[in-house]
């Protein structure tokens, strides 16, 4: 174990009284409570944490926040292995596992680097040029690319972890937690708003963890921070969630955040790990800071080339140094922050190099007066050492700053930290879909005006406002006005002060820091780290025309992968139009889009997962199947008994059993799913005659009778049974499946085309249980338990409904057959479905009664060609194709789907119709979709006339029986056709859909 | 009709009188089942004074005629589910009788009268943490600056379609098709694993 040779004695916001240890690669080191992974392994001296996705070239930790490019980590192992999370953001905790990522044996020695040797030869579109040859290459060549340009592996196992979800609403949500933001939390939660403010890190305070020494309102500033948030605390209408990333800003005003709850803890933490937020906001603050933008200079990738902004953050927030000694490359003054800081800290500052020609700013005469020494006009034109930065050569800029002069001067280092400007964070503002506008003065984008619906305000270092004082004055005037747009009044205070910083000069833009070659020779100029992307390739790109930014990024994959892009999107930009001698707006920039930083995917899960995934529905005798070793079949939410094995059966056997059992004595089944809709009104039986292909005005009351509905187009959309209650009052009922979809249907219908009609409809799917018995003997088991009606075929005879009592219960009962035999669906309220389920049961037991499932429900219509919409009919078949001629009522004026039916090719004869198939061999069962063919040939392609709709063993006709939709089938009774499938020809003769035709089992 | 014993709640074989003996004494959120609701569905014209008449005659209450509200009048409670729509709701066996009624007092008028209430069957949640545990699953605002007693709402709760009635500043009666009660319960019992919550079998 070694020590943390980088770490300070004193100073920062960890724990030196509180060590934690963890891994990297499999050694054990010790960090501080408080460090994140990043900190603590700089503080230990690891500078290389990483391969490069396409090169394989060392990295190291480029950044200290959600911008981190280079160090992508795996955290934790086996079914908690998570890859590509960044190492400035993993918070440390006692027993944290972590690993390097794309490296192959092992991160110091990995084989993959010769790609880096190589890399002349694998410019930017390298993979489109040569692996999409031959035509299908790729799909060979990807298995081999893929392990080697690669991140992290995820786990293949379960996730362990649970993850909650939950809606929350404001009235202004402030996402960001730094000075702008709080200062707006508290003016909007003093005003009496109902706030939600949302910061990433660990604990409020944004930039201000990062300074060494500002104070607010004459106190330090994270005394302020810890006032300001004990005052949010007492506001109960005031949430702060720490630790939560808003990662999404969707459609009016909707963020979707994710709140890490005990990652910091780790896996034995107790509780969800993560959850997912859903928060409305009327008004939203964006107050969500900036990123530095790294100089692209040669070389700039070595391990210890750093961002001037995080080696200040590692230095004064964490209290480690990033390396002993360190060159600070700059175009701006802020990088004297740093170089000022860390001679306070006591860390060394070798130079500071800037590319300006005669920087005179406060800070700069500051840091001079510290002895720091200020190299003006120059730039870094090489980095040395491979794995970690050794020396760096400065050489005077020319005139224009295009090139460099005069000798070189070789400064020894272990750490580079470079500032090119600060890029405020405009994710968010763009992921509304408003614009950026690129500001000269900051060199910088800054937000647009916003999109119309999607109230929010950028304010602070958001909006291109870096002053303490001014963040802190927008914050408060942004929440503070929010609050009273909404009405609330209470008083807001005043906004926080702090002393303005000292003046600073300009920055001087220069996208690419020259070097003493061309750029492309000697050294890499990386733009983009995570994608390995050079100024050379941006070069390339545009000598190879893809000018535009959208095309630049997809040539060169610049901007993609998990960091999108966050530190190199404007350099890249830049550069462009460099080259194609424009202004960066006129180049244009790239669209941000969610989510900002990567969400893991058991967050969108939550408990939505197993079981939960979609609801289960139940019938209400669901545990009387379960408990009688139902096998259950999904249709649509519902799950419905498929069938009973009893001990020994097979799915076959009990399908046999139940269907022979149904035909010859008594079967029951629950059809408690079926569709229900009550319609009431004077115009309930025209508007029957309307949607029903049939006639209705003329059914009695007490009577049934059988439709179909088509769509305009004139095809079956759905069917089923409807009886008349009384003169203005219908039942109607639906295909499980269609209930909602009808009901949606009928009041589309009478909303949209007949609101004048008076008609009502409610669904009453779960009002009633529904039972039918069927088979030659289930008028004997329902006269031992009925009461009230009389049975007879005279007294209640098929297409009737009665009302009546079935053990004790108010029932309905109607005379209707979904299995030609003998029928009694009984109608009962579910809480009393499992007493008068049993009480059939018994009733029947001396005609061995038999349950069965939808699997036999299937067989028994289909022994008698009855047709299920769905199964027969695919959008594209009329009554007519299906052999319903009769059920047109050619009488009726008008119904929908009418006039399609007048159309020539839907009159024709010879469309595709419904027939029955019997195979040659009659113990062949045909897969149902198996497709028919006239004449065979050899091979596919054959001209192909219809298809098997519906395919069973019929226990009762003895051999198989299949339904078939066939071009012209009904002209082609007896004729033979072919099925081709699974390497044989099967023949099969066209036959009618009835196949119990001597009637022996038919209704009785 | 048969024994009472024969009539079966939807979410009975959870035994929730067990559950409710073993329950924690410091819940901030209890969960029900309010069963056999007598719950009938009514349509007709809220533009017409005798369809308004009609109802207040048998109820005694006024009809909520403004979305998405409530009004009570003894053991009635009425719910507004669409413009034309209304839920009459009354103790547990009144069903019949009630729409009986309500059709009577409906004659001559293009109104419907249908019971619903095998359909559904009522949740209830209550306590100080209710309101959270509802923001697990429903998209809905239920801050009391926005919703409150005399309010309902047809929303989704987690995956299912549901009605929740707020019945007091803490409880809320959640009435769900039978079919997926199932499922709610289970789910609650997920979101309740990070609150502290009782069931109640009263």
């Amino acid at each position: 174990m070694s020590a943390q040779k980088n770490r300070l004695a004193t100073g920062g916001r960890i724990d030196r009284s509180r060590p934690v240890r963890f891994t990297f690669d499999g050694k054990a080191y010790y960090g501080y409570q408080g460090d994140s992974l990043a900190s603590a392994l700089l503080a230990n001296g690891v500078t290389l944490v990483g391969r490069s996705f396409k090169y394989h070239r060392p990295r190291g930790i480029v950044s200290a926040g959600a911008e981190e490019p280079n160090a992508l980590i795996e955290v934790g192992t086996g079914n908690r292995r998570e890859p590509n999370t960044r190492a400035p953001q993993i918070e440390l905790y006692d027993g944290l596992t972590t690993a390097s990522q794309n490296r192959w044996p092992s991160l110091d020695f990995d084989l993959g680097a010769v790609n880096s040797c190589l890399s002349r030869f694998f410019p930017s579109g390298f993979y489109y040029k040569t692996f999409k040859w031959p035509k299908d290459g790729w799909l060979f060549y990807e298995k081999f690319i893929r392990r080697m340009a690669g991140l992290g592996t995820g786990s293949t196992e379960a996730d362990p972890d649970r993850y909650d979800k939950v809606y929350g609403h404001c009235d202004v949500m402030v996402v960001g937690g730094g000075p702008a933001g709080i200062a707006a939390a508290l003016a909007a939660g003093r005003a009496g708003a109902r706030v939600v403010l949302v910061d990433e890190q660990s604990e409020l305070g944004g930039s201000l963890l990062s300074e060494r020494d500002r104070s607010i309102d004459g106190k330090p500033a994270m005394d302020w921070v810890a006032a300001a948030e004990a005052e949010l605390a007492a506001m109960p209408e005031v949430k702060v969630l720490t630790r939560t990333t808003a990662f999404a800003y969707l459609d009016a005003n909707m963020l979707s955040c994710v709140e890490r709850i005990t990652d910091h803890i780790g896996p034995n933490a107790s509780g969800p790990r993560q959850r997912l937020w859903r928060i409305r906001a009327r008004e939203v603050i964006l107050a969500t800071g900036s990123i530095e933008r790294p100089l692209v200079y040669s070389d700039n990738d070595r391990p210890g080339c750093m961002l001037a902004s995080a080696g200040r953050t590692y230095v004064n927030r964490y209290g480690t140094a990033p390396g002993q000694r360190v060159v600070i490359l700059t175009n701006n003054d802020t990088a004297y922050q740093t170089a000022l800081d860390f001679a306070a800290a006591g860390v060394s500052v070798a130079a500071v190099v800037d590319l300006r020609a005669n920087p005179q700013g406060a800070l700069v005469q500051a840091t001079r007066d510290k002895g720091i020494e200020v190299i003006a006009n120059s730039a870094i034109t090489h980095v040395k050492g491979a794995k970690q930065v050794k020396e760096v050569d400065v050489m005077s800029l020319s005139a224009d700053g295009k090139s460099v002069t005069g000798g070189v001067r070789h400064i020894y280092c272990d750490t580079v930290l470079s500032s090119g400007g600060w890029q405020p964070t405009v994710h968010l503002h763009s992921q509304t879909r408003a614009k950026v506008v690129w500001n000269e003065e900051l060199h910088a984008f800054v937000p647009g005006p916003v999109m119309p619906g999607q109230n929010n305000v950028s304010v602070g270092a958001a909006k291109g406002v870096f002053g303490l004082a001014d963040c802190l004055a927008e914050g408060h005037e942004a929440g503070a006005e929010a609050a009273r747009r909404f009405g609330f009044t209470n008083a807001a205070g005043s906004a926080a002060g702090a002393e303005a910083e000292p003046a600073a000069e300009p920055l001087r833009p220069m996208w690419i820091v020259p070097s003493d070659k061309p750029v492309g020779q000697g050294g890499k100029h990386f733009v983009d780290y995570q994608n390995d992307v050079t100024a050379a390739d941006v070069m390339l790109a545009h000598r190879e025309g893809y000018l535009s930014v959208e095309h630049l990024k997809r040539y060169t994959t610049m901007g993609m992968a998990t960091d999108q892009g966050k530190t190199s999107n404007v350099n890249a930009l830049a550069i462009m139009a460099g080259l194609r001698g424009m202004n960066i707006p006129e180049v244009g920039t790239t669209t941000f889009r969610p989510p900002y930083t990567p969400v893991t995917f058991g967050v969108f899960a939550g408990p939505d997962k197993g079981d939960f995934l979609d609801p289960i529905r139940k019938t209400p005798i669901h545990q009387w199947h379960a408990d009688h070793g139902a096998a259950f079949e999904c249709v649509g939410q519902w799950h419905r008994a498929w069938y009973y094995p009893k001990a020994g059966e097979s799915m076959h056997d009990a399908v046999n059993r139940e269907v022979k059992a149904t035909r010859d004595s008594v079967g029951i089944v629950d059809a408690s799913t079926l569709g229900k809709i009550d319609i009431q009104g004077p115009d309930a039986a025209w508007f029957l005659n309307m949607v029903y292909t049939n006639a209705w005005t003329k059914l009695e009351p007490g009577k049934c009778r059988y439709g179909f509905m088509c769509g305009e187009d004139g095809m079956v959309f759905d069917d089923g049974v409807t009886s008349r209650i009384a003169e203005n009052h219908f039942h109607m009922t639906t295909t499980t499946g269609g209930a909602a979809r009808v009901l949606s249907w009928l009041e589309e219908w009478h909303q949209c085309e007949w609101p004048d009609r008076k008609v009502y409809f409610t669904s009453v799917t779960e009002q009633w249980a529904v039972f039918a018995l069927n088979g030659p003997n289930s008028r004997k088991v329902l006269e031992k338990v009925v009461s009230g009606i009389d049975l007879s075929e005279e007294a209640f005879p098929f297409m009737s409904w009665r009302d009546c009592e079935v053990a004790g219960v108010k029932a309905r009962i109607f005379r209707i057959s979904f299995t030609g035999a003998l029928s009694f669906e009984v109608n009962v309220p579910p809480s009393y479905a499992l007493h008068v389920w049993r009480a059939l049961m018994s009733a029947g037991e001396e005609f061995n009664i038999t349950p069965y499932g939808t699997e036999a429900l299937h067989v028994l219509r289909a022994e008698k060609g009855f047709v299920i919409v769905g199964q027969e009919t695919d959008g594209t078949m009329t009554p007519q194709d299906l052999g319903f001629e009769w059920i047109i009522g050619k009488a009726k004026p008008d119904f929908i789907g009418r006039r399609s039916h007048l159309r020539s090719d839907t009159a024709r004869p010879d469309r595709k119709h419904l027939v029955g198939l019997l195979t040659e061999n009659p113990q062949e069962v045909l897969p149902e979709g198996a497709q028919i063919v006239e004449h065979v040939k050899d091979k596919p392609p054959m001209t192909m006339i219809g298809h098997v709709t519906s395919s069973y063993w019929s226990p009762n006709a003895n051999r198989s029986i299949a339904m078939a939709v066939i071009k012209n089938g009904r002209n082609r009774m007896g004729q033979t056709v072919y099925l081709p499938y699974d390497g044989k020809v099967v023949a099969a003769r066209i036959a009618k859909t009835d196949f119990l035709q001597d009637g022996a089992a038919a209704n009785a | 009709m048969p024994e009472a014993y024969n009539r079966r709640s939807a979410l009975q074989h959870f035994g929730l009188k067990a559950a409710a003996a073993q329950s924690p004494a410091d819940a901030r959120v209890f969960i029900g089942e309010a069963a056999h609701r007598a719950i009938v569905n009514v349509r007709g014209n809220p533009g017409d004074p005798a369809f308004l008449q009609a109802v207040k005659a048998v109820t005694g209450a006024d009809l909520p005629v403004k979305p998405n509200t409530t009004s009570q009048a003894g053991e009635f409670r009425l719910l507004w589910l669409g413009p034309t729509e209304y839920w009459v709701t009354a103790p547990a066996g009144s069903e019949e009788k009630l729409a009986a009624e309500l059709r009577q007092a409906f004659t001559g008028q293009h109104a419907a009268v249908i019971d619903v209430s095998e359909s559904r069957t009522i949740i209830t949640l209550s306590g100080p943490d209710a309101r959270e545990v509802l923001a697990r699953g429903c998209s809905l605002d239920l801050h009391p600056r926005v919703f409150g007693p005399g309010q309902c709402a047809q929303t989704g709760l987690a995956k299912a379609n549901v009605l929740i009635d707020q019945r007091d500043a803490t409880s809320y009666d959640i009435y769900v098709l039978k079919s997926f009660s199932d499922y709610l319960w289970q789910w609650f019992g997920l979101v309740h694993r990070d609150f502290t919550a009782a069931i109640r079998a009263d």
